[in-house]
């Protein structure tokens, strides 16, 4: 198992000028790490429609690198687009999974079967072009910079720790963010895409 | 169809087949400006048309009317509340022109476009065809899905 703010400083250094979006309890990290936030998107807004929106992005934007950090409960909500994602194949797609094996924001309840789920398994057999699962942190950072580099779409399981919440939610610290149209704003800046 | 998708700028089509669009995806498939999306549940469709959005390029949803009500929390996360234009081509799976509607999939559609808000256009025959560009001027004005409710199967030209 690994941390996922270890899974963030291994990614750092091979991120580029990827596009990232980042889903889920571990994906929040992804903030305290990025050096370029004006290429840092949130996709959220509904659950499980973080990695469809990443994708429609990457097909839209094909000579971008665009990087999801997805959660395995969101992608159970909408397993099917791992065939869609197969489908058009995307050579610049990335698809992380941080898999903590619960709905941590709710209290630490267990996706289904998350002891058996096999989801490098699942997206290799839909046809991703290649697919790696890692629980060593040793292991992911020796194949990080290779994978980076491969044509996509890749899919990437990392088993990481899970952060439980217990408190109710309006007892938690938000810590002030970006909202998600400012993210699309200042990307679409970044790249010179016209709002209109 | 295809002509008021051209007209209107449309680059993606995102879409489950259904019963009634069989013909038009075989001729949406030889349009080369066109760039067929096929997903495996209707919800991927607006969430993958924001991406494209973002991305500068101009989606359609085609799906039916059942794929539609199961894509509600979609629809509400990342149409509505997305601020960008997005026109959903509907199949009107039951519609009888205010006849008997025996089937729940037409009772439903339009409450549950009105319980959402969402302002749409009652498509069926090729004279009513500009109502598409109208859904899609709306959208870009409106910065919100509009809907073009399709009333009837598309029919092949050329059997």
């Amino acid at each position: 198992m690994i941390e996922a703010t270890d899974v963030f400083e291994a990614f750092l250094p091979h991120r580029g000028d990827a596009i990232v979006s980042a889903t889920g309890t571990a994906g929040s990290h992804w903030r305290d790490f990025s050096t370029n936030t004006s290429r840092d998107i949130s996709l959220g807004g509904a659950m499980g429609h973080t990695t469809p929106a990443a994708f429609g992005l990457a097909m839209g934007l094909p000579d971008e690198k665009v990087v999801v950090f997805d959660a395995e409960g969101s992608l159970l909500m909408n397993l099917g687009v791992l065939a869609t994602i197969a489908g058009k194949k995307p050579a610049n797609f990335y698809h992380f999974l941080l898999d903590n094996g619960c709905y941590a924001t709710t209290g630490g309840q267990p996706v289904p079967n998350s002891q058996e789920i096999n989801y490098a398994g699942m997206a290799r057999e839909a046809g991703y072009a290649s697919t790696y699962e890692f629980d060593d942190l040793e292991e992911l950072v020796t194949n990080l910079e290779s994978i980076m580099q491969e044509t996509g779409p890749v899919f990437v399981a990392i088993k990481v720790f899970a952060e439980v919440q217990n408190l109710p939610i309006a007892l938690r610290t938000r810590r002030p963010s970006r909202s998600r149209m400012e993210t699309i704003v200042d990307l679409q800046n970044e790249i010179g895409i016209s709002a209109e | 169809m295809i002509e008021e998708f051209k007209k209107n700028g449309v680059t993606h089509i995102i879409t489950i087949p259904d019963s009634e669009t069989n013909y038009l995806y075989e001729l949406m498939e030889k349009d080369p400006s066109l760039d067929i999306i096929p997903v495996a549940r209707e919800g991927e469709t607006m969430s993958t048309a924001l991406g494209l959005n973002i991305a500068g390029k101009v989606p359609v949803c085609l799906i039916q009317n059942t794929g539609m009500m199961e894509a509600g929390d979609s629809i509400r996360g990342m149409a509505l509340d997305a601020g960008f234009p997005l026109v959903m081509v509907i199949g009107y799976r039951g519609w009888t022109r205010h006849g008997v509607v025996n089937d729940t999939a037409a009772k439903y559609t339009e409450p549950f476009l009105h319980a959402f808000g969402i302002n749409y256009y009652l498509v069926e025959t090729d004279d009513d065809g500009s109502r598409i560009s109208s859904a899609f001027e709306e959208a870009r004005a409106t910065k919100r899905p509009v809907v073009v409710l399709i009333g009837d199967e598309y029919h092949g030209f050329n059997r």
